[in-house]
């Protein structure tokens, strides 16, 4: 009887020790989801006045009421495609190499401890690298070209290990299947291997995407201007070849950057503009973020093993 | 041409389907010629020597067996026949294994030829997550034939021998995931006869299905001996010696009798063999 109760008063307290730890847990879960929400609530009161057509359509300006962000976010996209056109098909190009087809020996273990650690290397450090070898060596400037390169060399651990990941996450089952008929390994991965991690891949490359489009300190390093008043070319043109790449070599601003130069001036109003920016700024990254999901789900649901 | 030719007997055969579930009879052969021939295979998994002096002749349409524990030998033997532990890092082949009188492990052996004449059907169905014709096409669609009316013909012709035909005629382009277990087995088989081999290697290819799904399959054996040689690796000593008929007994690494499947059932030459035949060890 003396232990029956013992028992009972063990068991009330463990119980009571696995609800503190639900109450922590949901805690700790509502400071990130709080103070997101909060961030997002701050900029949004501070910003939303600023988010009219004109702020879109104009050109940063004295005037803080008639600036906008049109060069930041061309910009932004022009650079993002660069980024993009670079770092996809290099990172999934060095991931399907390293998963398929790299011997497993000391060199390339030596190759991926590497490209962890470059995925942690401070992106200010990428900037100065940067400046050295496309400003400086290959005399690129300060361009669209020279930030796009940057931040596709500061991705490309992020979609080499998002693109192994993935590729991973096919059975080896897939691959004998395939061999087995006789079918070359390049065949193996061009048919099963890569179709089947598409949505992985492409979820890899928007998170590291979305990680480059709030770059700021590496693009600031390479000589990003702060104030832009004109378009870069445009990439069509009315005369042969009818395609400009001029674009490429044009001066540029990104949003971040536009973001920093108004926080960093005086007048309040000018603050208001930024919180709007980062708005803007947020809205993409969510969105870019939400169509990974989409994509991830896409595939999930296509790809039945 | 060859390939016309193949399809022209697999259409003439094809009538040879018949479900009466009459179980095999164990037939007393009179050697008919090597297609294989292993001699003196030595196998090494880095340092662990997983295969020690296996001789054996494998005889051409003919179902032979390799029974033993796990870990004996028989499915790195399967493996060797047609290259797949090439995948493997660090292994290391001596010996000789002839198909038709070629060593497959010589320099100028084309490992993808090779894998076209000796097809495998693995222990865990792996059909592609793809349409159930692409599946059975895809062997055919790497040598580049795209020809619709080609493939199709090739669709049904081999599903019909892998006895699948009737079950899968109107959903040919539905995803092959959603077939049962052994549905999609028998979808591998007919991946496997579409690219027309001379000898097909099954591991343990019912290992992982129900008995009627197995049932099923084992009478595929019993008909596509007729036109294929297959080896078959398995832990079921009855299906052994239902679908086979020889069998090789493997215990660490070794062969320790092969023979007629009837004679090595009934009157095994060694004790050991009788003893894991019986029950008493493995």
């Amino acid at each position: 009887m003396r232990q029956g109760m013992n028992l009972q008063g063990r068991i009330a307290r463990n119980k009571t020790v696995d609800r503190l730890f639900v109450l922590f847990g949901l805690l700790a879960t509502f400071v990130g989801l709080l103070t997101l929400a909060a961030l997002i609530a701050d900029l949004a009161i501070d910003g939303t006045t600023r988010l009219t057509w004109e702020f879109f359509t104009s050109f940063p300006s004295r005037f803080a009421s008639r600036a906008g962000i049109l060069s930041a976010w061309v910009g932004t996209i022009l650079v993002m495609i660069v980024t993009a056109f670079t770092a996809v098909p290099l990172g999934v190009a060095a991931g399907i190499y390293l998963e398929e087809y790299a011997p497993k020996n000391w060199l390339t273990a030596i190759i991926e401890i590497n490209i962890a650690n470059l995925a942690g290397v401070p992106s200010i450090v990428y900037g100065l690298m940067a400046l050295g070898l496309f400003v400086y060596q290959l005399r690129l400037g300060h361009s669209i070209l020279t930030a796009g390169l940057t931040l596709a060399l500061l991705i490309l651990p992020i979609v080499i290990v998002a693109t192994r990941e993935a590729i991973r996450a096919v059975p080896g089952t897939i691959r004998e299947a395939a061999l087995a008929l006789g079918a070359t390994k390049w065949q193996t991965v061009k048919d099963h291997v890569v179709p089947y991690s598409t949505g992985g891949i492409l979820t890899g490359v928007i998170i590291a995407l979305s990680r480059a489009i709030g770059e700021t300190a590496p693009l600031i390093t390479i000589g990003a201007l702060t104030f832009i008043a004109f378009l870069p070319g445009a990439p069509i043109k009315a005369e042969f070849p009818f395609i400009s790449l001029e674009w490429l070599m044009s001066p540029f601003t990104v949003m971040p950057i536009q973001m920093f130069n108004w926080i960093s001036r005086p007048q309040e109003e000018f603050h208001l503009n930024a919180a709007a920016t980062g708005l803007v700024l947020m809205f993409m990254t969510l969105m870019m973020n939400a169509v990974a999901i989409y994509l991830r789900y896409r595939f999930r649901k296509r790809i039945k093993w | 041409m060859a390939l016309q030719e193949g399809f022209a007997t697999l259409k003439r055969e094809m009538p040879v389907m018949k479900r009466d579930g009459a179980m095999p009879k164990i037939s007393v052969t009179e050697t008919s010629s090597p297609i294989i021939q292993i001699k003196d295979l030595d196998f090494y998994y880095g340092s662990k020597h997983a295969l020690k002096s296996i001789t054996v002749d494998i005889s051409e349409k003919k179902a032979t067996a390799f029974i033993g524990p796990s870990g004996c030998g028989k499915t790195t033997l399967l493996r060797c026949l047609n290259r797949m532990n090439d995948l493997i890092p660090d292994v290391r082949v001596t010996g000789s294994i002839t198909l038709e009188g070629r060593d497959i492990y010589e320099s100028s052996m084309d490992v993808i030829q090779l894998r076209r004449r000796v097809g495998m059907i693995f222990q865990k169905w792996n059909p592609f997550p793809k349409s159930i014709y692409e599946n059975v096409v895809y062997g055919l669609r790497i040598i580049g034939i795209s020809d619709r009316q080609h493939l199709d013909a090739v669709v049904e012709s081999t599903l019909r021998r892998a006895a699948l035909w009737d079950e899968v005629k109107d959903t040919l382009h539905k995803s092959a995931a959603e077939l049962s277990g052994g549905q999609q087995q028998r979808l591998c088989i007919a991946r496997a006869l579409a690219v027309e081999p001379e000898v097909l290697l099954m591991d343990e290819p019912c290992s992982a299905l129900d008995p009627i799904s197995t049932a099923k399959i084992e009478e595929l054996i019993h008909e596509l001996k007729d036109a294929f040689t297959i080896v078959i690796v398995t832990h079921n000593m009855q299906q052994a010696a239902r679908v086979s008929d020889r069998t090789a007994f493997f215990y660490l690494g070794q062969i320790i009798e092969y023979g007629e499947t009837g004679k090595l059932f009934t009157n095994p030459d060694k004790q050991q063999t009788e003893d894991y035949i019986t029950g008493r060890f493995g």
